[in-house]
C-alpha cells in the first residue's frame, strides 16, 4: 500500500491514516494547521477554500490553476504540488508580500477578510495567465470567489493589476521545472466506517486489473461532484479509481473539422480550446461554473454524471456527437442520442468508462447557438440549457435541425416536434414562431427552486427567437463581452 | 491607491484596512482558526424537522454510543434558565417540549471531532407530534398571530388626504427575506477558567450578550463570563443577537465537561438554523396633488418575524419610521404588525427593516409618477423636505433644514450622471430594440441614525499608554470587516498626537469595556469614536503638563502644546519633545496612563404609545443613478452602470467609507434582484447554500461605478464631523426597482406586478403580463 504525497508551499506532506475521502481543506486546516484557507460552504460554490495546485500535464504545459480544495480529495493531489495563501510571503513583513497581497491590500480588496484568502489565490492563477485581455475574463476568473462586503469593485481592480503580470515567485519557479508525471497511487485506510480504497492508475491495464477487481467502484475526475456526496451528504466511498494518471484520456485532438476531446480534459482546457473554433461549444462553457470548478471538473466527469441539464451534453447532442467507451475487450461507439437513458442514468455498460467525446465541427451551411438560462449569470446551474442548430440550403430552407434542451425533462433531450416544425420550412421568423410554439409541446418540466415549469417553458420557446435573431447575422455567434442575457436578442455585440 | 498620510494626523485622510495584511497572508485569526488546547470537543447540534409540534421522546443512547461521543444534552441539563433572547427571553436554547420551527435546535452533541459529533447527533432521534403551522405572513394574519399590537404613527387626516387628492394610488408589495451569507459561519469557542468560570471566543456582534445570556444558561454572575471577539467574517445584523446559542452550547460543554469545546455550524446548519432578513407585507395608499406633491399616505405593513421576538419589533419599529424616506408627508397613518410565524426567528439585517418600509414608500412614488406622467426623479425632488414646515418627520422629529443634503446631493448628482440625458437616450434605444430594453433609475434615500431603543446608545473605551509611548486601544465595538478598527485606531491617534503605529486595537473584550450596546445600528463609530476620542484626550491632558515640565513651559504656555505625530510640540517657542519620552516621565512622577472614555447620545427618546419622540440624532443622506439592460426573452438583467453620491460628513477614514457604500450597495441589490429565501410547504428551508442561495457575484457588479463623498459636510455633534456608514447605502439599492420599471415600461408593462426579488423569472412574468400568474410561482414549487 503506497502513501499519498504531494507538496504544501514548497514542503512535502506524506499521508498515510489519512481517509481518502479527507478533503484537502479538512487536511489543511487540521493536521497541517494552516488555517489560513477557510471554509465558506463546502460545496465549492463560495470560493474561500480556494488554493492553487500545478497542473503539470495541462496542454502546453505546466500552469497553475485555483480549485475548490473543499472538493478536492486528498489522494488527488498525490504527486502534486500546491500552494496556499500563507506560501506566497517571500519574507516576513509588509515587504515581503506577494504582489498580489500587495495589490488586494491597496485597493482595499478587503474587508472581513473570509474571502480574502480564496480572493488571492484565483488572483495568483491569474498573475500567472497571459490570457486576461478583456473585462469578461477578469470576471470569469474571479467569480468563482463571493465576496459579501467590498461589492468587488476594488477586487476588480487589484485583478486587473496584476492579470498577466508573472511576477518572478516560487510558483512561477515551478513553471520552468520539467513537468512530472503523475505518479501511479494504490491507497488504503480503515475506520470506524470500513476500509477504503483509492487508486491511481496509470495505465489502461492496470485500470482495468483494478476495475474488474473492485465491481462496486466509483470513477472519480475532478471531485466537483462527487466531493459534494462526501461534504454534503457523508457518503461513505470504498473503492475510488480516478482517472487523472491516464494521459491518453486528456488529449484533444482536432484533425481538419474532426474533433476528439478526451474524458478528463478540464473544462477550461475545452472553453479555451473552442473560444475562437466552436463558439456554440465556449458560450456554453462560458458561464458554466466558477473558474475553480472549470479548472477541476472533466468533460468525462459532466457527461457520465448524466445530470438532467448537464451543460455540455446539450451542445454535444446537438454536435451528433459520439461517445467512445473504452473496456478491457475494447472500444464501442455510442450515438450521442443513444447515451442518455434515464434520470442520472447512461449507456454505459458494467466495466466500460467513457475514453472520449468524437464530433465534426459544423458546416458552413449551420446555424448554432447555445444558450444558459439561471437565476444568476456566474457560477449557478441552469433553469434552461439550450444547444439550438440547424441546417439551411443555399435556397434558405432548414434541412436538419438538432434543439436539445436541458433542464426540461429527466435527461438532456431533443425538442422533436419543434425539430419537425423547423425541417423544410424557410429560415424565417415565422419558423421560429412555429417552432417556439411546438416546444411547449415536447416538453413537461418540473418546478424548483431555479425556475418554475412556467418560467421553464416560456423560456425554452423564447429561445427559439433568440436564436433566429442570433444566428441570423453570424452563424455561430460568440456572446458579447458583457450580454445582459444569455441571449444576445438583436442587440449590437 | 496612494495613500497621503497627513504627517500630523491621520484624521480624515485615506487608510488601508487596519487588517488588511492580516486578511491576504491568511494570518488574520478568526474563532475557528484558534489552535485548540488538547481534549477540545467539537459540537454538532440537533435541530427539529417540523415547523411545529409537541416533543413526545427524546433518545441520546444511540449518539451516546458512538465511539468518540464526550456528552449529548438535552433542555434539562441546562443548570441556569433555558430562556435567551436580546430583548424578551422567549428562547429556549434547546427546545424541551414544543418546537416552533424546522431548525430549532433540541439537543447538542460534543465530540472529538466535528465529523463525528455531526454523525452522532443524526443518531438523537426526537419524536415531535406535529400541530398546525403557520408558514407565510398571509396565514398570521389570517390566525392573528402577532407579537405585539399595532404600532401606529399618524399625523393629519390621512383619508380626507387621500380622499381631495388629484390622483390617487394604491397597491400592494412583497419583498422577501434575505439570508445575510457572512462568509464566516456561526461560531463560538468556549474555555474553561478557574472556580467555574469561563472565556467564550465569539463570533459575535454583541459580545455583552453573549456574557450575559451564558452566564444565564450557566446561572452564574455575569463576572464568571469574558467575551472575546476576535473578529468577524461578516456579520452584516446576523451575529446581533443569533450568534448567541452557539455560545451558550459551547459554554454548557465547557460546564459539563471542563473541557474546551467549540461550536461552529458549517453553511447548511447555518442556514437552517438562523433567521434572516424580515420579508414584508406592505400596503399603500398615496394621494398627490397636480405637481406631484404627496399629500396623503397610508401604509400597513406586516413584517414575518418567524418564531420568536428576537429583534422584530424594533425592525418593524424602523420601518415604519422609514416609510417616510426622504419626503414630507403631510397627512399619514402607519400601522406596523410583525407576525409570529413557524418559521426561523428572523433578525437584524442592514438597514434593520428600514430597506422594507422605504421599498413600500419607493412602489408608491413610481405608482404615483406613473399616475401623473411625471418623471419618476422629479416627482421624488418634489417631494423633499426642506424648510419649516416641510421640515416634520412622521413621528415629529425635526428634519433640520440646514443639514438636509438632499436638494444638494440630487442637483450634483442629475448633473454629474447626466440623468437627462441618458433618459433620453434610453427611450431613442428601447423605441428601437425589441427585446432588449434598457432603464434608468434614480433613488434618493434619508435614513435615521440611533439605536431607537434609546437606552442603547452608549458606548465606553479604555486607553493604556505604556512608558515607552505605545498604546493599547480597548473599545466596546466590534470588527465584522467595516473598518470600526482603523477609524478608531485613527480618533485614538489623533487625540493622543501618536502615529497609527503606535496604536494597537485589541481584541474586543467584555473584561475590558462592560455593558456594551452590539455594534449595529451604523453607530459603532459615532458612539465608539465619542468614548475613545474622550479616552484618549483626558490621557493627553494629563499629559500635558508633563511635557511642559519636560520643555520647561509655564501653564498658559502648556495649553499652546500640540501633540501630532508622536511629538508634543510649543509652536511658539518651537521646542518639542517626542511622546514616548513624555510618556516615560509621566510614568516616573506617578501619573496614571490608563483612562476610559463613556459617552451616551444627548436627547433621543421615542414614545410608542404616541408614535412620536426623536428616536434620531441626526440623518445620513445619498442618492443613486442606475441602469440596468433587460432581456425580454428570459427576463435576464444586468447593471450597467451606477452613479453614487453619497453623505458621510466629513469622513474619518474616506477609503473605509467608500468599501461601505460600494458594499452596501451591491448587496441591496442581491436583496432586490437574485436573492432569493425558500422555504418548502411544511416549513423546511430549500436555500442552504450558495449553491441554491444567490448572492452578487462579481459580473453582477457594474464596472461602470462611479462613487463619490459628499465633500464639505460636517455633521455637527459627531466625532469629528463624521457620519455613520454602515447601512444608509444598502437603501440605495431600491434604484434598481424604478430602473427595472422604467426598461418594463419599454416592454409595455409599465404598471406590471414585479415580485421582488426581481429574479429572472419575476422580469419574465412582469413582461409576459397577467397571464404568468395563473401558473404556481417559485414560492409554492419544489
Amino acid at each position: 500500500m503506497d502513501c499519498v504525497t504531494f507538496h504544501v508551499n514548497g514542503r512535502e506532506t506524506t499521508l498515510r491514516d489519512v481517509s481518502p475521502t479527507t478533503t484537502l481543506l479538512q487536511y489543511l486546516r487540521g493536521p497541517m494547521r494552516l488555517p489560513g484557507t477557510k471554509e465558506g460552504c463546502a460545496e465549492g460554490d463560495c470560493g474561500a477554500c480556494t488554493v492553487v495546485v500545478l497542473d503539470a500535464q495541462a496542454p502546453g504545459g505546466p500552469r497553475w490553476r485555483a480549485v475548490n480544495s473543499c472538493l478536492l480529495l486528498v489522494p488527488l493531489l498525490h504527486g502534486k504540488q500546491i500552494f496556499t495563501v500563507e506560501g506566497l510571503r517571500e519574507k516576513p513583513g509588509d515587504e515581503g508580500l506577494h504582489p498580489v497581497q500587495r495589490a488586494l491590500v491597496d485597493a482595499l480588496g478587503s474587508q472581513c477578510g473570509y474571502c480574502t484568502p480564496g480572493v488571492v489565490m484565483s488572483m495568483v492563477e491569474a498573475c500567472h495567465r497571459p490570457d486576461l485581455d478583456a473585462e469578461w475574463k477578469l470576471d470569469d476568473q474571479m467569480c468563482g470567489n463571493l465576496c459579501r462586503c467590498t461589492g468587488y469593485r476594488p477586487i476588480r481592480e487589484a485583478t486587473r493589476e496584476v492579470a498577466g503580470s508573472r511576477p518572478p515567485d516560487r510558483l512561477s519557479a515551478a513553471l520552468a521545472q520539467k513537468p512530472e508525471p503523475q505518479p501511479a497511487l494504490d491507497y488504503g485506510t480503515d475506520s470506524a466506517r470500513g476500509p477504503q480504497r483509492f487508486w491511481i492508475p496509470t495505465s489502461w491495464a492496470a485500470l482495468f486489473e483494478v476495475m474488474e477487481a473492485h465491481p462496486g467502484h466509483r470513477f472519480i475526475q475532478g471531485a466537483t461532484d462527487l466531493g459534494l456526496d462526501v461534504t454534503k451528504h457523508g457518503t461513505h466511498f470504498d473503492a475510488l479509481i480516478s482517472l487523472q494518471g491516464l494521459d491518453a484520456l486528456r488529449t484533444l485532438e482536432v484533425d481538419g473539422t474532426r474533433w476528439s476531446v478526451g474524458a478528463g480534459v478540464k473544462l477550461a482546457d475545452l472553453e479555451d480550446a473552442s473560444d475562437e473554433a466552436l463558439p456554440p461549444l465556449s458560450r456554453m462553457l462560458r458561464f458554466f461554473g466558477s473558474r475553480q470548478i472549470k479548472n477541476s471538473a472533466t468533460v468525462g466527469g459532466n457527461v457520465c454524471n448524466a445530470s438532467p441539464i448537464g451543460d455540455l451534453a446539450p451542445v454535444f447532442l446537438a454536435l451528433g456527437a459520439t461517445f467512445i467507451a473504452a473496456a478491457a475487450t475494447g472500444e464501442r461507439s455510442i450515438a450521442a442520442d443513444d447515451f442518455f437513458t434515464g434520470y442520472r442514468t447512461t449507456a454505459l455498460a458494467a466495466g466500460e468508462l467513457l475514453a472520449r467525446v468524437e464530433f465534426d465541427i459544423p458546416q458552413a451551411s449551420a446555424r448554432f447557438a447555445s444558450y444558459k438560462v439561471s437565476k444568476r449569470r456566474e457560477m449557478d446551474i441552469s433553469a434552461v440549457a439550450a444547444a439550438l442548430r440547424v441546417e439551411v440550403d443555399d435556397n434558405d430552407i432548414i434541412t436538419d435541425a438538432r434543439f436539445v434542451y436541458g433542464g426540461m425533462a429527466a435527461t438532456p433531450a431533443r425538442a422533436h416536434s419543434a425539430e419537425a416544425a423547423a425541417v423544410g420550412s424557410p429560415f424565417a421568423e415565422a419558423t421560429f414562431e412555429a417552432c417556439a410554439a411546438a416546444v411547449a409541446s415536447d416538453f413537461t418540466p418540473m418546478s424548483d427552486h431555479r425556475g418554475s415549469a412556467w418560467y421553464r417553458s416560456t423560456v425554452a420557446a423564447n429561445l427559439m427567437r433568440g436564436f433566429y435573431l442570433d444566428v441570423s447575422g453570424t452563424p455561430m455567434p460568440r456572446l458579447s463581452d458583457r450580454p445582459s442575457g444569455t441571449v444576445l436578442g438583436g442587440t449590437p455585440a | 491607491m496612494k495613500m497621503q498620510p497627513n504627517p500630523r494626523s491621520p484624521l480624515h485622510q485615506p487608510a488601508l484596512h487596519d487588517s488588511g495584511v492580516g486578511h491576504v497572508t491568511g494570518e488574520a485569526r478568526y474563532v475557528d482558526d484558534w489552535p485548540l488546547p488538547p481534549g477540545a470537543l467539537h459540537g454538532a447540534i440537533v435541530t427539529s424537522a417540523h415547523a411545529h409540534g409537541r416533543i413526545t421522546r427524546r433518545d441520546r443512547a444511540a449518539a451516546q454510543a458512538v465511539d468518540g461521543v464526550s456528552a449529548v444534552f438535552f433542555a434539562e441539563d441546562i443548570p441556569g434558565t433555558n430562556l435567551i433572547g436580546p430583548i424578551v427571553h422567549d428562547e429556549e436554547l434547546l427546545a424541551s417540549a414544543t418546537v416552533h420551527y424546522v431548525g430549532q435546535p433540541v439537543a447538542v452533541v460534543f465530540a472529538s471531532d466535528l465529523e463525528t459529533a455531526q454523525r452522532a447527533a443524526a443518531l438523537v432521534e426526537v419524536d415531535v407530534d406535529p400541530l398546525p403551522s403557520l408558514q407565510s405572513i398571509d396565514a398570521a394574519i389570517e390566525a392573528q398571530s402577532y407579537l405585539a399590537p399595532p404600532h401606529m404613527i399618524a399625523r393629519g387626516d390621512a383619508d380626507a388626504a387621500l380622499k381631495d387628492a388629484h390622483a390617487s394610488v394604491r397597491g400592494e408589495i412583497r419583498v422577501g427575506g434575505q439570508d445575510h451569507f457572512y462568509l464566516e459561519t456561526q461560531a463560538a469557542l468556549a474555555l474553561p477558567e478557574e472556580n467555574g468560570c469561563l472565556t467564550v471566543l465569539s463570533s459575535t456582534q454583541h459580545p455583552t450578550e453573549v456574557q450575559n445570556e451564558v452566564a444565564t444558561i450557566l446561572g452564574v454572575g455575569s463576572h464568571a463570563v469574558v467575551c472575546e471577539v476576535p473578529r468577524m467574517g461578516g456579520g452584516f445584523g446576523g451575529k446581533e443577537s443569533q450568534a448567541t446559542p452557539m455560545a451558550c452550547m459551547a459554554a454548557l460543554g465547557v460546564h459539563h465537561t471542563g473541557r474546551a469545546c467549540k461550536v461552529w455550524l458549517d453553511r447548511d446548519a447555518d442556514m437552517r438554523i438562523t433567521g434572516k432578513r424580515h420579508p414584508f407585507l406592505g400596503r399603500y395608499e398615496a394621494g398627490f396633488d397636480q405637481d406631484g406633491q404627496i399629500t396623503g399616505l397610508k401604509v400597513e405593513l406586516y413584517s414575518d418575524a418567524g418564531w420568536s421576538a428576537d429583534l422584530s419589533l424594533p425592525v418593524l419599529d424602523r420601518a415604519l419610521f422609514h416609510l417616510d424616506n426622504a419626503y414630507f408627508i403631510p397627512a399619514l397613518r402607519f400601522q406596523g404588525l410583525a407576525c409570529r410565524t413557524n418559521r426561523p426567528s428572523n433578525t437584524a439585517f442592514r438597514g434593520f427593516g428600514g430597506p422594507q418600509g422605504m421599498v413600500v414608500l419607493e412602489e408608491a412614488m413610481n405608482h404615483g409618477a406613473r399616475a401623473l406622467g411625471i418623471d419618476p426623479a422629479q416627482l421624488r425632488a418634489r417631494n423633499f423636505y426642506g424648510a419649516a414646515p416641510r421640515d416634520r418627520a412622521p413621528y415629529g422629529q425635526e428634519v433640520p433644514a440646514a443639514h438636509n443634503r438632499l436638494g444638494t446631493i440630487h442637483d450634483s448628482l442629475m448633473d454629474s450622471s447626466d440623468y437627462a440625458g441618458r433618459k433620453a437616450e434610453i427611450e431613442a434605444f428601447n423605441a428601437g430594440s425589441r427585446w432588449v430594453k434598457r432603464g434608468l433609475g434614480y433613488q434618493p434615500i434619508k435614513f435615521g441614525i440611533s439605536f431607537t431603543k434609546s437606552i442603547l446608545n452608549q458606548a465606553g473605551a479604555l486607553v493604556l499608554v505604556y512608558a515607552d509611548g505605545t498604546v493599547q486601544l480597548n473599545h466596546g465595538g466590534t470588527e465584522m470587516g467595516q473598518g470600526l478598527h482603523t477609524k478608531m485606531l485613527t480618533v485614538c491617534a489623533h487625540e493622543l498626537g501618536v502615529t497609527v503605529d503606535a496604536v494597537r486595537v485589541m481584541t474586543t473584550a467584555t473584561d475590558k469595556v462592560p455593558n456594551t450596546s452590539a455594534t449595529a445600528a451604523s453607530s459603532g463609530s459615532d458612539l465608539n469614536g465619542q468614548a475613545v476620542a474622550a479616552a484618549s484626550a483626558e490621557l493627553r491632558e494629563r499629559m500635558r503638563p508633563v511635557a511642559a515640565g519636560l520643555l520647561e513651559l509655564d501653564a498658559a504656555a502648556a495649553a499652546e502644546l500640540r501633540f501630532e505625530g508622536g511629538v508634543v510640540t510649543h509652536p511658539p517657542s518651537a521646542k518639542s519633545v517626542p511622546f514616548a519620552e513624555v510618556a516615560t516621565n509621566a510614568w516616573l512622577q506617578r501619573v496614571s496612563l490608563s483612562a476610559t472614555g463613556f459617552y451616551a447620545t444627548p436627547g433621543v427618546g421615542y414614545d410608542h404609545a404616541t408614535g412620536s419622540g426623536t428616536p434620531f440624532f441626526y440623518f445620513a443622506y445619498g442618492a443613486v443613478v442606475c441602469e440596468v439592460e433587460v432581456n425580454g426573452l428570459t427576463g435576464e438583467h444586468r447593471m450597467t452602470r451606477a452613479d453614487i453620491l453619497h453623505d458621510v460628513g466629513t469622513s474619518l477614514v474616506p477609503t473605509i467609507d467608500r468599501g461601505q457604500v460600494e458594499g452596501g450597495f451591491v448587496q441591496g441589490v442581491g436583496w432586490l434582484t437574485c436573492e432569493e429565501v425558500l422555504f418548502r410547504d411544511d416549513g423546511s428551508p430549500v436555500t442552504t447554500g450558495p449553491s441554491t442561495y444567490k448572492i452578487p457575484a462579481v459580473g453582477d457588479v457594474p464596472v461602470d461605478l462611479r462613487v463619490d463623498l459628499l465633500p464639505k459636510a460636517p455633521q455637527p455633534g459627531v466625532v469629528h464631523g463624521s457620519k455613520a456608514v454602515g447601512e444608509p447605502p444598502f437603501m440605495l439599492a431600491i434604484g434598481v426597482v424604478t430602473a427595472l420599471r422604467h426598461a418594463l415600461s419599454g416592454f409595455g408593462q409599465a404598471d406590471a406586478k414585479l415580485g421582488l426579488p426581481a429574479t429572472p423569472e419575476s422580469i419574465l412574468r412582469a413582461i409576459e403580463g397577467p397571464q404568468s400568474d395563473r401558473s404556481s410561482g417559485p414560492q409554492r414549487a419544489l
